[in-house]
């Protein structure tokens, strides 16, 4: 075999209280697409920091092409040919693209700025990529999906030897995967090293050669995918027998909801958001909306939750007709609300684990008064270790826990309140496969033993016709068709999606 | 030992050493600075003493600042306020020769307390409401207010003969300290205790450090946003109250004049940083106070009003440096430079 382009030796990196990454290797081979799995906090994305120069290493080498690099700043990196795509696309959206591609290094001619050349070279790069767009316009004049791939032209323009993509595919559709891995294979064939991570199993088993594991900040190992069965892969990630997997994989029973209805929608509209769903949630009941991005699927729960108001149709809570003039007075009601982007509406990093799983009880205490101090690390030791929250302690701030952990704090700050209905919007989006298993089983469990009523958004259908004992489908911000029994199916959601009015 | 390391990094730290190392500079270089002495009728005299009275304005005008920069908004507008609240008392007291007061003194110090705390909720209105950035929608009173105060005072400075109206920030007799001193220690108590006994702390950090998240949970952020600014122009009011009744007039070119910017400065020197969230109302206080000394300790080492700014400035520069991250980082660098070249030199042994 060929040597190596890059080597990471016996890496190790500690964070205060935490041993993020010990003794850990890692070997790149040019022309190689190598994931990186392990779950959520295992140290996946430290290794890569550590590597980009974004997190000092505290022990261990570094060799590219033979000779050592210790790069102390993503600059430092992206100069010895380490380029980095990250799961939350980072540049301006206020910026156009050509802008967005050549900050901080624009051709410059005289002195000045060459921007016909930047528009010329943006161009160029992004039909590279198949992406025909005009490059003159804001970044934000763009979906998610484009962006990311202005993102990828970024870092393939540095002359990358080495091209990192942290989770590119989570919040793109089939297509633009698809497209995503044309380019992918096709910088490989030019000798690029790739290292891929993704929390998707089939498109890892798709793209790569190479799967290394890491498992609480150490090695599990380096394999090639061929000889990996998936069932083994999990088994090694979460550390368990093979046989306790096939267990867990199995979903438990699905709740079955009562006869009464807790929240019902008739024709309810809102301007510009949703034109017509009319839906019934019943007490214990787990519903799923289902639908493309864009559907209305994510505007209907925040209808539902005083977000987006009500201009047409009823909303009616308990049989009465209500009007939700802000979350506080659908808190009030009995609903709670985890949405989708967890870091902008979500967590309030610099706070601690603690203050953000009191929040909302607090809000809904008032302004004026003030939870015991006592009783606050009683109701977070108490959901720390009832939703097996990994944390150093109740007092360490969110903002430094894992995707997956932040997620569990959200869902500890509404159980807090004991909702009556809780809406989980993408609540496994970016999370490893273990702790998603968990939110799924939470959902039903709530819904089971507590008689809550759950709503349940996610981009994977698979996820929701195992957890959901009825699906609402969207299409073009109405209600399009209502699955139950049988009918709950990945086939049925897509018949649905696709099959005109039925 | 374990205290002593909970003490060093804790918040308080640097705003504590800073003022420290500013008072042994004091104790070694000014004669007597630290010397306090007892009149017959039991007032209390000295350098110290009046450091703690001339900083009474600045720590309360501190306050307000740091909860409004805790929501990382700003409030410039607070020393054009501090002249429309002095303007307000010393019009309604009257400038009569005589030394009658025409309206109470009682009234005439609500209704400028009032006028502060509406100036404030003007302020909230139009960040809250219309979104507007702090700095400019602040600004629009900062350029207005001593206008407004001019249009008060008719263009003149009203003095005011009427006796009682000095007592705000002078003795009253049989008690040690000017009332100004009583009146901050009175405002940090009060903000010391609603941030103890309720959760407005905790929902302006949040506002602060994530105001969408902050809805999302159920948090009126309008109402967080209306009641710092709110509180803010109540602090500026109280300011205005004890900076008029210290000259017993009211100027409204000069009631305040700069002071929005002193206490800003107390803030960023408290800890509490300008983009909001986290805030520490303690540093805050000590910031303020080590201000005033420095302004002291530069009077009392002669240096003139003219060339006081320029040295207070590098003075400044010098406590933020030490209070920067970056600045403390490229420190430990230094320091280890020895360590550094040796290691290289080690490797380039080993490769030979």
């Amino acid at each position: 075999m060929a040597a190596a382009l890059l080597e990471m030796r016996n890496i190790d990196k500690v964070f205060p209280g935490v041993r993020a990454l010990s003794n850990v290797d890692f070997t790149l081979h040019a022309g190689e697409i190598h994931s990186l799995m392990g779950e959520n906090g295992a140290g996946k994305s430290t290794l890569v920091k550590v590597l980009t120069g974004v997190y000092p290493k505290d022990g261990g080498t570094i060799h590219l092409n033979g000779r050592e690099i210790s790069p102390k700043t993503p600059k430092e990196a992206q100069e010895e040919g380490i380029s980095t795509v990250y799961q939350e696309v980072n540049l301006c959206p206020n910026l156009t693209v050509a802008e967005n591609i050549f900050i901080g290094r624009e051709p410059r001619r005289f002195g000045f700025i060459d921007w016909k050349e930047v528009n010329r070279r943006s161009v160029e790069l992004l039909q590279k990529l198949d992406v025909d767009i005009d490059v003159n316009k804001t970044l934000d004049n763009y979906p998610v999906a484009i962006q990311q791939m202005v993102a990828i032209a970024r870092a393939v323009d540095v002359d990358a030897k080495i091209l990192i993509l942290d989770e590119p595919t989570s919040s793109l559709n089939e297509g633009e995967t698809a497209r995503l891995f044309k380019i992918v294979r096709q910088l490989q064939k030019q000798g690029m090293g790739i290292i891929f991570i993704s929390h998707f199993l089939e498109q890892i088993y798709e793209l790569c050669d190479h799967i290394t594991i890491l498992r609480n900040g150490e090695l599990v190992g380096s394999y090639e995918v061929a000889k990996l069965p998936r069932l083994e892969l999990i088994a090694r990630m979460v550390g368990k027998d093979l046989n306790d997997v096939k267990d867990m994989d199995k979903m438990a029973e699905k709740s079955v909801p009562s006869e009464e209805v807790f929240i019902e929608t008739d024709h309810a509209a809102s301007i510009g958001q949703i034109k017509d769903v009319s839906l019934q949630i019943h007490k214990g009941e787990v519903i799923g909306f289902a639908g493309l991005l864009g559907s209305g699927r994510t505007e209907t729960a925040e209808m539902l939750f005083g977000l987006k108001d009500v201009t047409g149709g009823q909303l009616k809570i308990n049989g009465k007709a209500e009007k939700l003039a802000n979350p506080m007075a659908a808190m009030k009601d009995g609903i709670a609300f985890c949405p989708e982007d967890r870091k902008l509406a979500g967590i309030i990093g610099d706070l601690t684990v603690r203050e953000n799983i009191i929040l909302a009880l607090q809000a809904m205490d008032g302004m004026f008064t003030h939870i015991p101090y006592s009783e606050q690390v009683k109701l977070a030791d108490q959901f720390i270790e009832k939703l097996r929250i990994k944390v150093s302690d109740r007092d360490q701030l969110i903002k430094n826990l894992s995707g997956g952990n932040q997620q569990k704090v959200i869902i500890a700050r509404w159980l807090a309140t004991h909702p009556q209905f809780l809406i989980l919007d993408e609540p496994t989006r970016g999370i490893d496969v273990g702790t998603k298993t968990e939110i799924q089983k939470m959902a039903v469990e709530l819904a089971k033993t507590e008689g809550m009523s759950v709503a349940f958004i996610s981009s994977e259908m698979d996820e929701m016709v195992r957890t959901c004992s009825k699906l609402i489908v969207m299409r073009d911000r109405r209600k399009v068709a209502e699955l139950t029994g049988e009918q709950v199916s990945s086939d049925g959601v897509m018949q649905a999606i696709a099959g005109g009015d039925n | 030992m374990e205290k002593l390391k909970n003490f060093t990094s804790s918040s308080l730290f640097l705003p504590v050493v800073a003022l420290a190392v500013l008072l042994v500079f004091n104790g070694i270089f000014v004669e007597g600075f630290f010397d306090i002495q007892v009149t017959e009728d039991g007032r209390l005299f000295g350098r110290v003493i009046d450091i703690l009275t001339r900083s009474s304005s600045l720590v309360i005008l501190s306050l307000g600042m740091t909860l409004v920069i805790a929501t990382s908004g700003i409030d410039i507008s607070v020393g054009a306020v501090v002249a429309i609240s002095a303007a307000v008392v010393c019009t309604l007291i009257g400038g009569r020769g005589d030394g009658v007061a025409e309206t109470p003194m009682l009234l005439a110090m609500l209704a400028s307390v009032g006028i502060g705390i509406l100036c404030g909720l003007w302020n909230g209105l139009l960040v809250a409401k219309f979104k507007i950035q702090a700095v400019v929608a602040t600004l629009i009173l900062m350029t207005a207010g001593r206008g407004v105060a001019q249009l008060l005072t008719e263009g003149q400075i009203i003095t005011v003969y009427y006796k009682p109206f000095a007592s705000i920030a002078g003795v009253i007799p049989g008690m040690p300290l000017p009332t100004n001193v009583f009146i901050a220690l009175a405002m940090v108590a009060f903000v010391a205790i609603v941030m103890k006994k309720t959760s407005i702390g905790l929902f302006i950090q949040s506002v602060g450090i994530n105001p969408t998240a902050a809805k999302y949970v159920g948090i009126n952020v309008t109402m967080v946003l209306f009641l710092v600014y709110a509180f803010s122009g109540f602090c500026a009011g109280v300011t205005g109250l004890i900076e008029s009744s210290l000259i017993r007039a009211a100027d409204a070119n000069n009631a305040g004049l700069n002071m929005e910017m002193d206490a800003i400065l107390a803030v960023a020197l408290g800890g509490t940083l300008l983009s909001g969230g986290k805030f520490y109302l303690g540093g805050s206080v000590i910031g303020a106070i080590t201000i005033q000394t420095l302004t002291t300790t530069l009077y009392a080492l002669g240096v003139s009003a003219d060339q006081l700014p320029v040295v207070k400035a590098v003075a400044v520069i010098a406590i933020c440096l030490i209070q920067s991250r970056k600045a403390r980082d490229l420190f430990e660098k230094w320091k280890n430079r020895g360590n550094g070249a040796a290691a290289a030199g080690a490797k380039a042994v080993n490769k030979a």
